[in-house]
């Protein structure tokens, strides 16, 4: 017995001295970068940022131009079982046209800017919602904690998706729905649902430590609440907070896209000068009804929509092992 | 254990009450009702359209009437269409019970039939299974099957033979069917199927052949076979490495009798318990799904109904699918207890 203990204790001086102490962020990114398939999953975001940034620079045609002539056109690749057109694909338009001869290509890479934009801008606003709710709810517990476990339960009986589609459709004609291409309803719709998860995993995370030895400690030596919250009790909750934010961004790309395919999503803009010109929901949309003629149309966004959200997916996968160790594995 | 039960049904009620004033609200903020906006039809002179009105109570206040109130009559003041609708009132001169009667209101858009029928009702001459709801169920359950008789021995197998081919084989489709959201599948399946290879057509007219199920099922199905499948995995490797199970193994059990009865048997615990809500997942997220495929399930109709207005059957669909995910969960709390004894209902 005694003779483990001590081996155990010399090999443990030993590592402690021939490693020397990383941060926990150090040591994560550590792991991140070890890990291929987040490596693939963070170049495939980085990737996709950099097409929704530079899309115009990008695309070979204009988005809404109407090529005369050209419409209904397949991709130069297509097999012949998909084509009931008897139209011969033009080299310069690598994915085909729609039925108005507009470049499905270009549309395609202007598509991406929507799904990025709701990938990050409701993002922001819930995880702040979440974080500060969360944290006051479980730090300070009483009414508010209630409120926000009662407000959860709501949550979480409702059927999302069917929320959305009733919010969509009842508020897609009203101010609120035109306001930049209804892009602000969408926001509201998509956050009302989802700051809530990340409030109770913030919440949870926040009970736990408060507990702890060292928020005694700061109480008695006469911190503020808020200064507790902000300083000793955010930073060590931050990866529960990161790891439940990437999950949370594939559902909210897959939910535009799922909008945009029943016809709820964004209104498009009318001119190429404007920011959203289409979006791959839409793009989903106008396939389905070609789908006999032009089922080429369906692939492109198809096809980037499941990239996009399995980059997001293996990231946060990559970002749970790296951060949770414990938890490899599981989920 | 039965003060956890009445609790958690008690508290149903107020959940389904804030759900169903949500829902009235904003399917109320939607511009146009269900008699006067809709290009494909006549138009409504107003003489017909005030008696539609009266006929089915849509003259009345939509929420709480404050001016029936301001007059003193507390009975106006409650004589709503939302609380004729839950509760009950009087609808063109006739006293009808409301939701909590079970009776889910008359369809605005198909004449003379109340919402129930429409739903649980089979066309004529077709057994009780035709009726959409029972087609909805029915595609569910099929689903259910799917991705739980495939995914847990794709589990279990994966496990058994970590990091073997046939692992990462597994291991690969469990990633993609996480990580592709089931429509984008359902596009992939019907453009290689039913367009490219006609196998099947894009949109059945009748859906008594067996073979049209197999891809909605199987698009439905699909992520949870791969979560049960990860999560099967997941739960036998932790399993695996329990003193029980070296136990059983140096008692000189076959490894037959370890994998069933010692690792299955517990590595199930985590898996079972996603069932329940897995199940209310897929009977209420299916109306993606019944939309691609034209698929004659209540989802399908409850799309409809918000395309045509139709204020009955949106408000029925989504208290019966709200209804539905509460269940589930109360159910996966009662069987983890019986499941696993240690923990305990608070």
């Amino acid at each position: 017995m005694a003779t483990t203990a001590t081996a155990g204790r010399h090999s443990l001086d030993q590592a402690l001295t021939t490693k020397p102490p990383q941060s926990l962020w150090v040591d994560a990114w550590g792991r991140l970068k070890k890990n291929r398939a987040a490596m693939f999953g963070l170049a495939l975001v980085i990737g996709f940022f950099f097409l929704a940034i530079f899309g115009p620079m990008l695309a070979p045609h204009d988005p809404l131009k109407i090529n005369d002539g050209k419409s209904f056109l397949p991709p130069v690749w297509s097999p012949e079982i998909f084509n009931s057109t008897n139209k011969v694909g033009d080299p310069q338009f690598f994915l085909g046209t729609d039925s108005i001869g507009r470049d499905v290509f270009s549309r395609l890479i202007y598509g991406a800017r929507v799904s990025l934009v709701v990938a990050v801008v409701p993002t922001i606003f819930i995880t702040a919602l979440g974080i500060s709710l969360g944290l006051l709810a479980g730090y300070s517990g009483g009414m508010l904690d209630n409120l926000l476990m009662r407000f959860t339960d709501i949550v979480y009986s409702f059927p999302d998706l069917l929320f959305f589609v009733v919010v969509m459709f009842a508020l897609r004609d009203s101010f609120l729905g035109d306001w930049a291409n209804g892009l602000i309803l969408l926001f509201g719709a998509l956050a009302i649902v989802n700051w809530v998860g990340i409030a109770r995993v913030v919440r949870g995370s926040t009970l736990s430590i408060k507990e702890k030895e060292f928020i005694e400690a700061a109480r008695s030596i006469g911190t503020r609440d808020q200064a507790i919250m902000q300083r000793h009790i955010l930073p060590n909750i931050l990866s529960p907070i990161i790891i439940i934010v990437a999950f949370s961004v594939p559902r909210l790309i897959i939910t535009e896209a799922v909008l945009g395919y029943l016809g709820l999503g964004l209104r498009p803009g009318t001119s190429s000068q404007e920011f959203f010109v289409t979006s791959w929901g839409s793009l989903l949309l106008e396939g389905q009804t070609a789908i006999n003629a032009q089922p080429w149309m369906l692939l492109g966004p198809a096809i980037a929509v499941a990239l996009v959200v399995m980059g997001f997916t293996f990231l946060g996968d990559g970002l749970r092992d790296a951060l949770d160790p414990r938890m490899k594995g599981t989920g | 254990m039965g003060r956890f039960l009445i609790r958690r049904l008690l508290w149903l009620i107020p959940v389904m009450f804030v759900v169903a004033i949500i829902t009235f609200v904003l399917m109320h903020a939607a511009p146009g009702g269900p008699f006067d906006k809709d290009p494909s039809q006549r138009q409504i002179d107003p003489t017909t359209q005030k008696q539609l009105n009266a006929q089915f109570g849509l003259d009345k206040e939509v929420w709480l009437d404050f001016s029936a109130l301001m007059k003193g009559d507390i009975a106006g003041f409650f004589d709503t269409q939302f609380i004729t609708y839950m509760f009950g009132g009087t609808v063109n001169g006739k006293w009808r019970c409301g939701f909590i009667c079970g009776n889910m209101g008359p369809s605005f858009r198909q004449r003379g039939m109340m919402v129930q029928d429409i739903v649980l009702d089979p066309p004529e001459g077709r057994q009780a299974w035709d009726s959409k709801a029972g087609y909805s169920l029915r595609l569910g359950f099929i689903a259910l099957l799917f991705a739980t008789l495939l995914g847990i021995p794709m589990g279990v197998i994966s496990a058994l033979r970590q990091n073997t081919v046939v692992d990462y084989a597994s291991l690969f489709i469990a990633t993609s069917g996480v990580t592709v959201p089931n429509f984008v599948l359902g596009i992939f399946l019907i453009i290689i199927f039913a367009v490219g290879l006609k196998l099947v057509p894009v949109v059945p007219r009748s859906w008594d052949n067996p073979i049209v199920w197999i891809l909605p099922a199987v698009v439905l199905g699909f992520g949870l076979l791969a979560s049960t499948a990860r999560l099967t995995r997941a739960s036998m490797l932790e399993v695996m490495r329990q003193d029980y199970v070296r136990t059983a193994r140096a008692k000189g059990l076959s490894q037959r009798m370890v994998v069933w009865r010692h690792m299955l048997k517990n590595a199930l615990i985590p898996v079972v318990t996603v069932m329940g809500p897995a199940f209310a997942g897929l009977i209420t997220g299916s109306f993606i799904i019944e939309t691609m495929f034209g698929f004659p399930g209540w989802g399908r109709q409850f799309v409809l109904a918000i395309g045509q207005r139709d204020y009955s059957m949106i408000m029925a669909t989504t208290l019966i699918f709200a209804l539905i995910i509460q269940i589930a969960n109360i159910l996966v709390d009662l069987v983890y207890t019986f499941l696993d004894p240690r923990i305990k209902l608070s």
